[in-house]
C-alpha cells in the first residue's frame, strides 16, 4: 500500500517520526526562546513573515509526524491526547507556549529583575526601568489603615483578632449550649462585633481617643464594610426570600416590590442616595454617620440578591417536605427553621458565596461618598505630588489582594458545599 | 374565623410598618424642605443647564435644557451597555468553549482568565485601563496607524468618518432585506414540513442583506464618503486628529474592563450550558445519520442556548448597571451627568436620585419582562 502522506506516521515507523518530530518541534520551541530571552535569531536570512512565522509551522509540522492514535509510548501517548489531538488544536497549542516565552521575559524583568524595593523615597526609583515596590512599601501603611492615625493601628489589629477569636467561640459548643449556636451567631455576635469596633476602633471612651470614621480606610474599611454588610443582609435576605413565598398577598406582594427595586438599581445609584437624599428624609436634629448611612445601603441593596438566591433554595425543595412537616402538627415558623431552611440552605451555598464575593468586590464603591478604602487609597496615592506615576504598581499590588480573598472565600465555599452535600 | 384572623393580624402589621415608614420619610422630608425653603417638582427639567460635558451623541451645549442632559447621559449608558454586551459576548463564549476543549492548554488558560478576572473588583479594573495600560499608549504626533488608517492614542482611539448621504435610504433598504429575510426562512420551513425539501437558507438571507443594500448604493440613491483622521496642530506642542471619530479613552476604558469582567460570567453560563445537555442527544442524533455541523446546529444549541440565555440576560442586565461606575472614570454617563453634575448645580437631591433610580429600574425591568416572553416562547412544551 502506498501512504500518500508522507507526514502521517504508521506504527511501524514510529520510531523515525518521532525524532524527526521532536526535533523539529524542539528546534521551533528553542527559537521562540533564543529571540525572547538574548534576543537573537538565527533565522535571519529567512523573509520577514516568513521569518517570524518559521517556529510555528515547524512545530506544527513536527506535532502532525508524532500523532498517532496508539504509539506505545506512554509520554507521546499523553501529549497526543491532550495537547495534539487535532491541528486546531495543535496550533492552538504552539501558540499558548510561544506566548508565554514571549510574555515572561519582559514581565520578569519588570517585575523582578529590575524593580526596587530599597529605599523610602521616589529617588530610589527614578534609575530603574523596573516596577517601584517602594512605593508600595512606603504606601503600605495607608492601603492597610487608611488615615488612621500611625500610633493607633494597634486598636484595629486588637479589634479584628479579638473579633475572629469571638468567631471561634462556636467550635467550642458543646451539648446543651450548641442549641443556641444559631442565636449566638445571628443575633448576639453581630453586637459584640458593633461593639468592639465602636470601642475600640472609634473609641471616645476608656481613654481612647475618637477616631472620626473619615479617617478610616484601606483594607481594615473594607473588611468592615463587608463584615457588617454579611452578617446583616444575611438574616434580612431569608425574611424576604420567605415573604415572596408566603401566601399572605399583602407580605409577598410587598417583598417582591422590595426585592424587584433593589435588585432594578446600580449600587453606585443607591450610594448617591444615601449620600444626598436620605438627611432629607431625617429629622433635621437626626445625625447619622457617613459610615452607618453606606453600611446601611449595601445591606438593604445586598439583601434583595440573598433574598433570589434563598428563593431558589426554597423552590427547589419537593412539596413532599412541606407536607410532612405540615402532618406533624408544625406551625408556620417551627416548619420553617427546623424543617425548610435547613435543608434550603444547604442547597444554595454556592449562590450565597458568590453574593457575598460581589458584595466584597463591591466595596471599593464607597469612594463616590468619600470613604476611601484600598482603591480609593491607591488613588489617593497616585495623585500624590511625590509619587507620580506609579499607578500600575498599585493596580497590580491592590488586585493581587482582592484575588487572594475572593479566590479564597471561593475556595471555601467549595468546600462547604461538598461539606454539606447530601444525597436525595 | 380563627384561620382569617391568623392570616390578617400579620399582613395588617407589615401594612402598617411600612406605610409608617414611609410616611415618617415624607413627613420629615416635607419639614426639611420647608426649612431650607425648596420646592418640590420637575419643573427644573426646562432649565438651561449651563454645563457643558465632553462627549455626546447629539448635540449639546450648556444652552439646552436639563432634560436634555439627561438625554445625553442616557444615550451615552447606553452607549457603553450596547458595545459592553456586545465584546462580553463575542469573547464569553469563545472562553466558555475553550474552558470544555479537549486541549489542556487551552482549557487552563481559559480557566485562568476566569478566575483571575472575576474575582478583582470591576473598579480596580475600570482604573488599571484608564489610570495604567491606556496612559502608557503613545501622544497623537508620535503614533503609527494602526491597521493603516486609525490611530490609537493616548488621547483616544481616532478613527476614520463615514459621511452618509440620504441614510435613512439606507436603513429602508436594512430593514426591507430583513423583513424579506423573516418571509424566506417562513416559507422554507413550511417547505421543510410538507415536502421535506431544504432550502439554503443561511446563504439566500446573507446575498439578500447584500443585495438591497447594493442596488442603492448603484442607483446612486446613496452615497458613502470616507474622512480620514489627520494631525493636526493646536498649539506648539498639543496635536490632535482632527475630521476622523474621536473615541474618548474613558470610553475604551469602560468597555474594555466591562466587557472583560461580564465575559468571566458570560463563559460560565455558556459552559454551564453546554455541559447541561447530556451525552445521550449527541449520540441519539448521530444515530439518525445527522453530521457533526447539524448536530451541533440542530440539536445542542437549540436546548444549550434554553440553559444559556437567561444567565446570560442576567449578566447583561448587571453589566448594564455596572456600567454607572462610568462616573469614577468621568465618562459622561447617566450617573455622572445627572445625579452628577445637574445634582450639584440645582441641588434638588430628592428628584434627580428619584429620576436616575427609575431610569435603570425601568431598563431592567423592561429587559426581563422581554426575556421572561422570551423564555416562555423557547421552554420546552410538555404534552
Amino acid at each position: 500500500m502506498i501512504n500518500i502522506n508522507i507526514l502521517k506516521p504508521t506504527s511501524s515507523n514510529f520510531q523515525t517520526y518521532l525524532y524527526i518530530g521532536s526535533a523539529l518541534i524542539f528546534m521551533g520551541i528553542f527559537d521562540v526562546f533564543l529571540r525572547s530571552f538574548f534576543n537573537i535569531n538565527y533565522l535571519t536570512f529567512l523573509p520577514g513573515s516568513l521569518n517570524f512565522l518559521f517556529p510555528l509551522i515547524i512545530g506544527l509540522v513536527g506535532l502532525q509526524m508524532i500523532r498517532l492514535e496508539y504509539s506505545g509510548n506512554r509520554i507521546v501517548d499523553k501529549i497526543n491526547q491532550n495537547i495534539n489531538n487535532n491541528t486546531f488544536n495543535a496550533g492552538l497549542t504552539l501558540i499558548i507556549i510561544f506566548l508565554t516565552l514571549l510574555v515572561i521575559p519582559p514581565a520578569l524583568d519588570w517585575m523582578i529583575l529590575e524593580a526596587t524595593i530599597s529605599g523610602d523615597t521616589k529617588e530610589a526609583c527614578v534609575a530603574t526601568e523596573g516596577a517601584c515596590w517602594t512605593y508600595i512599601k512606603v504606601w503600605f501603611r495607608r492601603f492597610m489603615y487608611g488615615m488612621y492615625p500611625n500610633d493607633f493601628h494597634w486598636r484595629i489589629n486588637t479589634a479584628f483578632i479579638v473579633l475572629i477569636a469571638f468567631a471561634f467561640v462556636g467550635y467550642f459548643m458543646k451539648g446543651k449550649l450548641k442549641n443556641y449556636i444559631t442565636f449566638y451567631y445571628a443575633i448576639l455576635y453581630p453586637i459584640i462585633a458593633f461593639i468592639i469596633i465602636n470601642f475600640l476602633i472609634s473609641g471616645g471612651s476608656f481613654g481612647l481617643e475618637w477616631v472620626e470614621t473619615n479617617a478610616w480606610g484601606g483594607l481594615s474599611l473594607t473588611f468592615i464594610v463587608s463584615f457588617f454588610g454579611l452578617i446583616f443582609c444575611f438574616p434580612l435576605g431569608m425574611i424576604l426570600a420567605l415573604g415572596r413565598r408566603s401566601e399572605l398577598p399583602i407580605i409577598k406582594y410587598i417583598s417582591i416590590g422590595y426585592i424587584e427595586f433593589w435588585r432594578g438599581v446600580p449600587l453606585i445609584t443607591v450610594l448617591f442616595m444615601s449620600s444626598v437624599m436620605f438627611p432629607m428624609f431625617l429629622p433635621s436634629d437626626a445625625f447619622v454617620d457617613k459610615l452607618i448611612r453606606v453600611i446601611a445601603a449595601i445591606i438593604l441593596f445586598e439583601a434583595a440578591y440573598v433574598a433570589e438566591v434563598i428563593r431558589g433554595g426554597l423552590q427547589a425543595l419537593p412539596r413532599g417536605q412541606y407536607d410532612a412537616a405540615k402532618s406533624l402538627g408544625m406551625g408556620y415558623w417551627k416548619m420553617q427553621i427546623f424543617v425548610i431552611l435547613p435543608q434550603a440552605l444547604k442547597l444554595v451555598i454556592p449562590g450565597i458565596a458568590n453574593t457575598f464575593l460581589a458584595l466584597v468586590k463591591d466595596t471599593p464603591l464607597i469612594f463616590v461618598v468619600g470613604l476611601s478604602e484600598v482603591v480609593g487609597m491607591l488613588q489617593m496615592a497616585k495623585t500624590n505630588p511625590k509619587w507620580l506615576g506609579y499607578a500600575m504598581e498599585g493596580y497590580i499590588f491592590a488586585s493581587i489582594l482582592f484575588w487572594a480573598i475572593c479566590y479564597a472565600m471561593s475556595k471555601y465555599s467549595q468546600y462547604l458545599e461538598l461539606k454539606y452535600k447530601t444525597e436525595r | 374565623m380563627n384561620y382569617r384572623i391568623k392570616s390578617i393580624i400579620p399582613q395588617l402589621l407589615t401594612l402598617l410598618f411600612v406605610l409608617a415608614v414611609i410616611g415618617f420619610f415624607t413627613i420629615n422630608a416635607q419639614l426639611n424642605m420647608e426649612e431650607r425653603g425648596i420646592d418640590f417638582g420637575y419643573g427644573f427639567l426646562n432649565q438651561e443647564s449651563s454645563f457643558d460635558v465632553q462627549f455626546s451623541l447629539i448635540e449639546y451645549d450648556g444652552s439646552h435644557s436639563y432634560a436634555k442632559a439627561y438625554l445625553v447621559g442616557l444615550l451615552n449608558t447606553i452607549l457603553v451597555s450596547v458595545l459592553g454586551i456586545i465584546f462580553c459576548t463575542i469573547i464569553g463564549v469563545i472562553v466558555g468553549i475553550a474552558r470544555l476543549s479537549p486541549n489542556y492548554l487551552i482549557r487552563n488558560t481559559a480557566a485562568w482568565y476566569v478566575e483571575f478576572f472575576r474575582n478583582v473588583p470591576l473598579l480596580l479594573q475600570i482604573f488599571f485601563w484608564y489610570y495604567a495600560a491606556l496612559r502608557a499608549l503613545p501622544l497623537p504626533e508620535n503614533t503609527e496607524p494602526l491597521f493603516g488608517v486609525t490611530y490609537l492614542t493616548v488621547k483616544g482611539y481616532y478613527i476614520p468618518r463615514l459621511l452618509w448621504e440620504n441614510f435613512d435610504i439606507f436603513i429602508y433598504s436594512i430593514l426591507a432585506s430583513i423583513i424579506s429575510i423573516v418571509f424566506i426562512r417562513n416559507y422554507a420551513r413550511k417547505l421543510q414540513e410538507e415536502k421535506g425539501q431544504q432550502l439554503p437558507v443561511l446563504l439566500i438571507s446573507v446575498g439578500l442583506l447584500l443585495i438591497f443594500p447594493a442596488i442603492t448604493f448603484i442607483t446612486g440613491m446613496v452615497q458613502l464618503d470616507v474622512t480620514f483622521p489627520v494631525l493636526k496642530q493646536l498649539s506648539k506642542t498639543s496635536f490632535i486628529y482632527a475630521e476622523g471619530i474621536s473615541v474618548p479613552p474613558e470610553l475604551i476604558a469602560l468597555v474594555l474592563a466591562l466587557s472583560l469582567y461580564t465575559a468571566t460570567f458570560v463563559a460560565e453560563c455558556v459552559r454551564a450550558g453546554i455541559q447541561g445537555i447530556s451525552k445521550g442527544q449527541k449520540e441519539a442524533a448521530a444515530s439518525v445519520g445527522l453530521t457533526p455541523n447539524q448536530i451541533l446546529k440542530l440539536v445542542i444549541m437549540p436546548q444549550a442556548l434554553r440553559i444559556i440565555i437567561p444567565p446570560t440576560t442576567n449578566q447583561y442586565l448587571n453589566l448594564t448597571k455596572n456600567s454607572s461606575l462610568a462616573a469614577a472614570i468621568a465618562y459622561p454617563d447617566l450617573v455622572l451627568v445627572f445625579a452628577g453634575t445637574a445634582l450639584m448645580q440645582t441641588g434638588r437631591a430628592i428628584e434627580i436620585v428619584s429620576i436616575t433610580m427609575l431610569t435603570y429600574l425601568t431598563l431592567s425591568l423592561s429587559i426581563s419582562i422581554l426575556m421572561n416572553w422570551y423564555n416562555k416562547k423557547i421552554a420546552i412544551k410538555e404534552k
